[in-house]
């Protein structure tokens, strides 16, 4: 029995998502790379899919989490409301910590 | 001469429908190229049958299970979920067990519910792929799996919103859940006005399919 990756992030915490363009199955979409947003639950650990879509075990499991981020942030000619958020479910190793300012 | 030849016994018919004499060109049957998956397909379904692991019978019906499913299914959690406040609160905290509760089997599926309320208006998208809740909801509809629509409603949500008559207010907050991984989502659409004292079963037949995906409201008719 692999234990799951422990997790580091706590809802609330703001985390930014890694700016990576590794080839290979990668379930992190393009728009949401290199930009920062909030922890919104711990969804649990699972599997981590780049590897299991090469028949690989893919343990041990990553937590995965539900981020949410403004729009805004995301787009930066976003058209809507500026409160409008879209939440994406990443994976543990996508996500960074952010670096309180020195 | 007749250019269409499986076509020629209906030509006094179509003539009688058409006055300008157009006769429509046959309907194309269903995709039949054999493309690489198709023929992937083709080869892992007949290896697998023809070493025991499945019959041909089980596939059918399996089939058969998948297109069964319908979106009432999710119809009769948001129902339930209206009627009674606690429940409600049982399918946001864990929308898998309270499918569940129900007795909807959900299989694997981690679920989460996402509440529509007067400050927020929820939509779902799978920008990847075309990820549903298939066990509440049956086959995705094809506009869902379209680039257009994968693409677009995490960009503009409220113009793609618009363009299904769904117009959300600008004092009301626009969620998009993109079901990147292993959770699946089901909006929760608000009870409409001047339905207490329905029935369960009353309340279901106003929960639609696009409604629990969030490009529109659950109206009274």
């Amino acid at each position: 029995m692999i234990e799951p990756t422990v997790a580091r992030f706590h809802t609330g915490d703001t985390v930014t998502v890694r700016e990576a363009y590794p080839i290979g199955h990668v379930r992190t979409p393009f728009y949401i790379r290199g930009k920062r947003g909030v922890i919104e639950r711990l969804c649990g650990a699972f599997a981590n899919p780049e590897e299991l879509a090469y028949a690989r075990p893919g343990l041990p499991a990553q937590p995965l989490y539900r981020v949410r981020f403004l729009q805004r942030d995301v787009w930066p000619d976003y058209a809507g409301q500026p409160g409008d958020v879209v939440e994406v479910e990443i994976y543990q190793h996508w996500l960074e910590p952010e670096e309180p300012q020195r | 001469m007749n250019h269409e030849p499986h076509h020629d016994h209906g030509h006094h018919d179509h003539a009688d429908a058409h006055p300008q004499g157009h006769r429509s060109p046959p309907r194309p049957d269903l995709p039949d190229t054999l493309t690489y998956y198709r023929a992937m397909e083709a080869a892992v379904r007949e290896l697998l049958i023809e070493k025991g692991v499945f019959t041909a019978d089980d596939v059918r019906r399996q089939v058969e299970n998948m297109d069964g499913r319908n979106a009432g299914r999710g119809a009769k959690m948001v129902a339930h979920a209206w009627l009674d406040p606690a429940y409600k609160a049982r399918v946001l905290a864990n929308g898998s067990a309270a499918a569940e509760e129900i007795g909807l089997d959900v299989g694997p599926l981690k679920l989460v519910v996402v509440e529509n309320t007067p400050k927020v208006h929820n939509v779902i998208v799978c920008t990847l792929c075309s990820c549903y809740p298939r066990m509440l909801l049956g086959l995705p509809p094809d506009w869902y799996k379209s680039r257009n629509y994968r693409s677009r409603v995490v960009r503009e949500p409220r113009a793609v919103l618009s363009e299904f008559g769904t117009v959300v207010p600008d004092d009301v907050e626009i969620r998009v859940h993109d079901s990147t991984a292993d959770m699946r989502y089901l909006v929760l659409p608000r009870r409409p006005e001047g339905t207490e004292g329905m029935s369960a079963a009353e309340l279901e037949a106003l929960v639609t399919r696009d409604s629990m995906i969030g490009v529109a409201f659950a109206t009274r008719n």
